[in-house]
C-alpha cells in the first residue's frame, strides 16, 4: 500500500478544520520526495471525535482523532516525520488512535459505505480501480433486465428511505409498464432532522450511487433520469455534479452506456428548503419546476411520474446497494445492511453501517458507547418526524422494518437520535409537530390545520395549562388527522405524539397534575 | 426603465428556457443578484413563457428562495432533532434577545446534517459547532468590528 493520510472531506469534520489541514499537508507532500500521497475522502464515521485522519503505511492503516490543538502542529510535524522516512509508529501530537477493534468501527458491515473514506470522490480513477461500474459492466454483457429485477425481488431489498417497499416490485411494476419513455429519480432529498446517510454517500462515494441508478435504469428500460437533492447539501451537490460529468465522460452516462448502446443521462435537481419534497409524488412535481405539493395516489409514479411518464423512485441508500448486491450474490449479501446517522446524547456518535437485524442496545451502547457520564439513555428516537420512540426498556429490539413498526415507530431513512434522561418528551413531541406545522404544504386541511391545532394543545400541556380533556383532543385529533391527511407528511405527523403518548404517558399526565395544584 | 438582467441569460438558454427548469433558474437568479425582486420574477416569467402567479408561487413555497434582499451577515441556528435536544431552542432564544444587529439577520435551517457538532450555527455558509450564545456573539461581534 502507497503511505499516505486520508482526511474526512465530509461536512462534519470539514466544519472542523479538515479541509485547510489537507490543504497543509498536501503542500508538505509536493515539497517533499514523491511517494506521499496525501487526499481527501469522504466520511470515516465517527464524526464527534473530528477531524479524522488515516494514516496508510505498508503496516496497515490507522484511523487518528485529531483534537483542535493538532489544527496547527499536525503539517510541521509531518514534515519532519516524512523527511525521516517512516510514518509507521507516527503518533501526531494532539491525536488519538481510533482502533480497528472498537466497536464503533468493528460490529459495522460496510457495503454501502465500502468505499466511502478510502477513495477519494472526486475521481472517477480512483472509483473504477476500487470496482465501481464493474457490475454496471457486467449487467450490459449479460443483457437480461429481468433476470437483475428477479435477482433484487429475491434479495428481498427493500426501499430504504422510509416506507420500506419491497425494491424489486416497484421495479418490475415500471419494467411492465408499456412505452419507451421512461423515467428514473433518485429521491435524495433527506430531510428528516439527525439523518445524513444519503449524504454521506453522495459525498464519500457518488459512483456508486450512480452505477445503481444505471443499472436500475437498464432493468426497467429508462432513458432519462434525475437526482433529486436537497440544497441545503452544498458539497453533496458539488460532488455529484463533478460525479455526472465524469461519468459522461468515460461513457457510463449518455449515448451508448458502456458501448452497448444503451441510451441513458441524468440530471441533477437542486431542492429549494421544502420537506414535503420528499414525498415522491410531491418531488415529481418539484422536478417539473412547480411547487411541491403532493397529489392523490393512483395513478402512482410508476404508472404516471415525471411528465407522466413511467417513474422508478428509489432513495439514494436503496440504489447505493445494487451493486454491492450484484457482486456479493444473494447468498452473501443475506439480510443486506442499513446504515444508520447516529447522534443526540451518546458518547459516540456518527454514521454506521450495520447488519440488518442488529439490535438497538447494540448500536447505542455498544457501539456509540452508551449514554454520556452521570446519565441514562431515555429514549431512541427513529424515523424523524414520521418516526417515534422506542423506550430504554425496548433497547433489546431488532432494528428491522417489522420489529419497530410494532413498538409504533418506524426504520424510516435512518436517522437515529439518542436521548437521555434530561430530555422532555413532551417538549419533543411539541418540536416535531412544530417541524410539521412549519412543512405542512397546505393543500389538505386536515394536516394544514390539524398541526397548528395539535401543537397548541402541545404548548399548552407544556406550559402546565393543558386539561384532561386537552389530552383526550389531542389523541382523537392525532387520530383524524392521520386518516384524513393526502400524504405522508400528515399521516405520520402525529406519530411522535402518538409514540410519546403510548410509552411515555406518565410525562403528559404529570403536566396536567402540576395544574392542579395550588 | 426596467432593470437589465443580462447575467442570467446563460443559464436560460443552457435550459432552453423550458419552463421545468425554473427552481434551476429561480436558484441561479437568486445566486447572481442576492434576492428574487419582483421585476426579476416578472423577468423570468417572460423569458420561460409562464404565468407570472406560477413563478411567484413557486418562489414563495420553497424556503430557500429570499423574496427581499439578503443582509450583510446571515445566522442561522440549526434546529434539527439532534441540536434541539443539546439546547438549540435555547440558544435560538437567546440570540433572538441578545442579537439586535441590524446587519445580521438570525434565521434557523433544518438538519444540515452534521450532528455530532450541536448546537450549531451556519453563519456566511461556514459551520460553526457546539455554540453556545456567547460564544455566538462574540464570533458574530468579529464579523463587523
Amino acid at each position: 500500500m502507497r503511505s499516505g493520510l486520508r482526511f474526512c472531506t465530509s461536512t462534519s469534520c470539514r466544519s472542523r478544520g479538515s479541509e485547510g489541514l489537507l490543504q497543509h499537508c498536501a503542500a508538505v507532500a509536493r515539497r517533499g520526495e514523491a511517494g506521499l500521497s496525501v487526499k481527501g475522502v469522504g466520511c470515516l464515521g465517527p464524526c464527534s471525535e473530528g477531524p479524522l485522519m488515516v494514516i496508510d503505511t505498508e503496516a496497515g492503516s490507522r484511523l487518528m482523532a485529531l483534537e483542535h490543538s493538532a489544527l496547527e502542529s499536525l503539517p510541521t510535524e509531518l514534515e519532519t516525520t516524512f523527511s525521516r522516512g517512516a510514518l509507521i509508529g507516527w503518533q501526531p501530537s494532539g491525536s488519538r488512535e481510533i482502533l480497528p477493534e472498537e466497536p464503533f468501527l468493528a460490529l459495522q458491515r460496510r457495503l454501502v459505505l465500502a468505499q466511502c473514506g478510502r477513495i477519494d470522490p472526486e475521481s472517477l480513477e480512483e472509483a473504477e480501480a476500487a470496482g465501481a461500474y464493474l457490475q454496471l459492466r457486467r449487467v450490459l454483457q449479460e443483457n437480461d433486465p429481468l433476470a437483475i429485477i428477479e435477482r433484487v425481488r429475491r434479495s428481498g431489498l427493500r426501499g430504504r428511505g422510509g416506507a420500506g417497499y419491497p425494491t424489486g416490485l416497484k421495479w418490475a411494476a415500471v419494467a411492465a409498464m408499456p412505452g419507451d419513455s421512461k423515467v428514473v429519480v433518485c429521491n435524495a432529498d433527506e430531510g428528516d432532522p439527525g439523518a445524513f446517510m444519503d449524504r454521506t454517500v453522495m459525498e464519500g462515494d457518488p459512483h456508486t450511487l450512480l452505477e445503481g441508478m444505471v443499472i436500475a435504469a437498464f432493468a426497467v428500460g429508462a432513458e432519462r433520469g434525475w437526482i433529486y437533492v436537497r440544497g441545503e447539501y452544498p458539497l453533496a451537490i458539488e460532488r455529484l455534479r463533478r460525479g455526472i460529468e465524469q461519468a459522461r465522460q468515460s461513457g457510463w452516462l449518455g449515448g451508448s452506456v458502456g458501448a452497448s448502446g444503451f441510451r441513458f443521462d441524468l440530471e441533477l435537481r437542486v431542492g429549494a428548503g421544502a420537506y414535503v419534497c420528499g414525498e415522491e409524488t410531491a418531488l415529481i412535481h418539484s422536478i417539473e419546476g412547480r411547487r411541491g405539493v403532493p397529489r392523490p395516489r393512483p395513478p402512482f409514479p410508476a404508472e404516471q411520474g415525471v411528465h407522466g411518464f413511467p417513474t422508478l423512485i428509489n432513495n439514494v441508500e436503496t440504489f447505493a446497494n445494487i451493486p454491492a448486491l450484484l457482486r456479493l450474490g444473494l447468498e452473501a449479501y443475506g439480510q443486506g445492511t442499513k446504515v444508520f446517522s447516529l447522534t443526540g446524547h451518546v458518547q459516540r456518535s456518527g454514521v454506521v453501517e450495520v447488519p440488518m437485524g442488529t439490535s438497538l442496545r447494540t448500536i447505542v451502547e455498544t457501539m456509540a458507547g452508551g449514554p454520556k457520564n452521570g446519565h441514562q439513555i431515555k429514549a431512541v428516537q427513529t424515523g424523524g418526524p414520521s418516526g417515534g420512540c422506542v423506550p430504554a426498556s425496548h433497547l433489546d429490539t431488532p432494528v428491522d422494518y417489522e420489529s419497530l413498526r410494532e413498538l409504533g415507530t418506524i426504520m424510516g431513512s435512518g436517522g437515529m437520535v439518542v436521548m437521555d434522561d434530561t430530555t422532555d418528551m413532551v417538549d419533543l413531541a411539541a418540536f416535531f409537530m412544530a417541524f410539521c406545522r412549519e412543512e405542512s404544504c397546505g393543500k389538505c386541511i386536515p394536516c394544514r390545520c390539524g398541526t397548528v391545532q395539535l401543537e397548541i394543545l402541545l404548548r399548552k400541556l407544556l406550559a402546565g395549562q393543558g386539561t384532561g380533556s386537552d389530552l383526550s383532543q389531542l389523541e382523537s385529533l392525532c387520530h383524524t388527522v392521520k386518516e384524513a391527511s393526502l400524504c405522508g407528511l400528515g399521516q405520520n405527523a402525529p406519530n411522535p405524539v402518538l409514540s410519546s403518548l403510548r410509552h411515555y404517558r406518565g410525562d403528559f399526565l404529570a403536566l396536567l397534575q402540576r395544574d392542579r395544584r395550588p | 426603465m426596467s432593470p437589465v438582467f443580462d447575467a442570467l441569460d446563460p443559464v436560460l438558454r443552457r435550459h432552453g428556457y423550458q419552463a421545468e427548469a425554473l427552481l434551476e433558474v429561480l436558484a441561479a437568479a437568486q445566486q447572481i443578484y442576492g434576492h428574487l425582486s419582483p421585476s426579476l420574477l416578472r423577468h423570468v416569467a417572460g423569458l420561460l413563457r409562464l404565468p407570472l402567479s406560477r413563478v411567484q408561487g413557486t418562489a414563495s413555497f420553497y424556503h430557500l428562495f429570499r423574496l427581499s434582499p439578503p443582509p450583510r451577515h446571515q445566522c442561522l441556528v440549526c434546529t434539527g432533532t439532534a441540536c434541539h435536544v443539546q439546547g438549540a431552542g435555547l440558544l435560538f432564544k437567546a440570540l433572538q434577545t441578545t442579537l439586535k444587529q441590524p446587519w445580521c439577520e438570525l434565521g434557523s435551517v433544518r438538519c444540515i446534517g452534521s450532528c455530532s457538532g450541536g448546537p450549531l450555527l451556519v453563519v456566511d455558509g461556514d459551520i460553526w459547532t457546539h455554540q453556545t450564545s456567547a460564544t455566538a456573539l462574540a464570533g458574530l461581534r468579529k464579523l463587523e468590528p
